[in-house]
């Protein structure tokens, strides 16, 4: 097994009677930069612990570089950790803060210095080496964090919500040097987040949890396209993707016809079978409906009631009232910007029928939309 | 809405004619009383004014020197003792540990009454010579001590007294303890700090204003100590447990030189002030306030 490659074998954990991780299988290859997603209390922070050694699993092994750590003292393990209050000393310096890891080492004064100096040049934090924590803005003080992780060198880089403490414009600057910060230094990262646009444009592999077990691993868009489950269709995205509870009424070679409260969806055929009679949740994300265009085959028109207008500048998202597609509960639609929308008002929309989804009784994906979403190399 | 403020100034009247009386009046008064020969089995006799006769007799007093060195063995004993081993039991109760909620009282409730003169005279009798103390050591095959008749030994029972009154500063230890956040003795962990050095490392730089807080509350009280001489030894044996406040009590209320215990009291409050300005200053060199968390940015 190669640097910085981490294997997760079985893990369970428990806090007494509560299982709070399910038994999880993970490869994470070395340089990959995997994010956990999971809504609060699904257990990723407590896989990040694990894997770092602040906590002992309850079953299961951990191997990391192709050594088995499950035992392991976390300094031990070839991993460094970014929490999400930072963690810093308050009482030491920069400098002293990112060098705290090798001096218990044992490492020469001299070495500590060229390598803080090293990481801090990296991170533009050269000239606040000598401050205090507290004399440093949250961003600074994340980036003093990660410093702390670089210049012990790990296999593994943890993060722990590194960015939840900051402000959203921060958030969003912070985001883009992490990546940067992964491709430099090519190294292995593992990344918790509850917010699904840094895990979306962060990771290279996405882990989706819920109630302690993964309930599918795979590229961002990926995950986008074809979530295996109602639970990571509903998490990926945002809005969420819209659900139709309905009923298979008929297949063709070409078709399934879903009945839905009150219309009828022809969708394109699945590559996967679906007996006539069985009920099904349809899923269209709220980018797959359009106003305006002209009609097409794969286009199905529904006539809505609009309810609230939310206006974000660059698109709209309208909130419909469509008896065909649902009997309670609004759509949430996402239009363009200057969408003329007005709450009171009827609107004809068109669904996309090849991005519709399609899930079984048991919310399992059946097959995968038609569609294919070109993604530049 | 100033309008009624007498019936503000009625709900503080208590406290305020308390104050006046109990603390403002003795402390001006003993003040002047300091500059007097006034004696109290004559109270109608006038206080005469003597200059500084009082504080001359005291630099020549051999009882005063005596009781001084007393002092300040028994305060530069206990106050780093006591500290510790507050610290300590504080650090022992702050493991999270089932039923932990039922220790940190059962530690807290009997210190708390250890400045009780009934923890006092207990404390006579089970340092007395056929008292509970010699009374196990013979049984483990020791030999008796006279506890309470041999100097050395005397000053350790008042300041053993003292020690067992930690519950306070264990409680303000305690609450300081839980204020360090859990991140940084993890972050420390993942760095390879061993728990002894995290100790040193983290825990006792974040601790210092807590540390601070204590040794002056400490400082204070330990200066004032009166229960524990008065009631355990008398001040004996050879005036071995004859503390500064035994000494101004008796020369006020024994022997009714009220002028000369009043000049002692204020060279009492004199040093405890030097100590806490010593304290204050020095501060500012070994005590870390502020965390690193706060403001979002």
């Amino acid at each position: 097994m190669a640097r910085g490659e981490v294997q997760l074998r079985g893990i369970t954990k428990s806090f007494g009677a509560v299982d709070v991780i399910k038994g999880v299988d993970l490869n994470i290859a070395p340089g990959e930069l995997v994010v956990f997603v999971g809504p609060s209390g699904c257990g990723k922070s407590t896989l990040l612990r694990l894997i770092s050694g602040l906590e002992m699993p309850t079953g299961g092994s951990l191997h990391i570089g192709g050594r088995d750590v499950t035992l392991t003292h976390p300094a031990k393990r070839g991993i460094a950790m970014v929490f999400q209050s930072y963690a810093l000393y308050p009482h030491m310096s920069v400098a002293e803060n990112m060098g705290f890891g090798l001096k218990i080492a044992g490492v020469p004064k001299a070495e500590i210095q060229a390598k803080v100096a090293a990481a801090a040049e990296i991170l533009q934090l050269t000239h606040l080496l000598d401050r205090k924590p507290r004399a440093l803005s949250g961003g600074q003080r994340q980036r003093v964090a990660i410093g702390r992780c670089i210049v012990r060198q790990p296999e593994v880089f943890l993060f722990d919500e590194p960015l939840s403490n900051l402000d959203a414009a921060l958030r969003g600057q912070m985001r883009v040097e992490i990546a940067r910060l992964h491709a430099k230094l090519d190294a292995t990262m593992v990344y918790v987040t509850h917010d699904q646009v840094e895990a979306m444009t962060l990771a290279s592999k996405i882990v989706v949890l819920n109630a302690g077990k993964i309930e599918q691993i795979g590229a961002p868009i990926e995950l986008y396209r074809n979530p295996a489950n109602l639970f990571v269709a509903g998490f990926i995205g945002s809005p969420s993707m819209n659900f139709m509870k309905g009923k298979v009424v008929a297949t063709d070679e070409a078709h399934v016809a879903v009945r839905l409260a009150a219309g009828t969806l022809r969708l394109p055929r699945r590559n996967a079978a679906t007996a006539p009679g069985s009920s099904v949740t349809v899923g269209i994300r709220p980018e797959h409906f359009s106003i305006g265009e002209p009609d097409s085959d794969d286009i199905a028109f529904f006539e809505g009631e609009v309810e609230l207008v939310e206006r974000l500048g660059g698109e709209t998202l309208a909130h419909l009232r469509v008896p065909a597609l649902a009997e309670e509960g609004l759509t949430i639609v996402k239009l363009t910007g200057d969408a003329p929308l007005r709450i009171g008002s009827r609107l004809r929309i068109g669904v996309r029928l090849s991005h519709a989804h399609l899930f079984d009784a048991d919310g399992r994906a059946v097959g995968t939309p038609s569609a294919k979403i070109a993604v530049a190399a | 809405m100033y309008e009624n403020k007498t019936t503000g100034y009625l709900y503080i009247a208590p406290f305020l004619l308390g104050l006046a009386t109990f603390t403002l009046f003795p402390f001006l008064s003993s003040f002047l009383l300091s500059f007097s020969d006034y004696q109290l089995q004559d109270p109608v006799a006038q206080a005469n004014f003597t200059g500084l006769t009082n504080y001359r007799e005291m630099a020549a007093d051999a009882t005063f020197h005596n009781s001084l060195w007393v002092t300040f063995l028994y305060v530069f004993v206990t106050v780093p003792l006591k500290l510790a081993f507050a610290l300590f039991i504080a650090f022992v109760l702050n493991f999270k540990l089932r039923g932990i909620g039922f220790f940190r009282t059962a530690y807290y409730v009997p210190s708390i009454l250890g400045g009780s003169v009934a923890i006092a005279v207990l404390w006579r009798y089970v340092f007395a010579g056929d008292g509970l103390i010699n009374q196990v050591s013979i049984w483990l095959g020791g030999e008796p001590l006279n506890w309470l008749g041999e100097p050395g030994y005397a000053l350790f029972t008042i300041v053993l007294l003292r020690l067992w009154q930690f519950g306070s500063a264990m409680v303000v230890f305690l609450a300081g303890l839980q204020n360090i956040p859990t991140d940084l003795y993890e972050a420390a962990t993942i760095d390879g700090a061993s728990k002894w050095r995290i100790f040193f490392t983290i825990t006792l730089p974040l601790l210092t204003p807590v540390i601070f807080f204590n040794f002056i509350m400490q400082i204070v009280q330990a200066f004032q100590e009166f229960n524990g001489p008065y009631i355990i030894t008398g001040g004996g044996p050879l005036k071995s447990t004859y503390l500064l406040p035994l000494m101004i009590y008796e020369e006020a209320f024994k022997y009714f030189n009220v002028g000369y215990a009043s000049a002692l009291s204020w060279a009492l409050f004199v040093i405890i002030a030097i100590f806490t300005v010593i304290a204050f200053t020095s501060a500012k060199y070994w005590v870390f306030y502020g965390s690193e968390r706060g403001d979002k940015k």
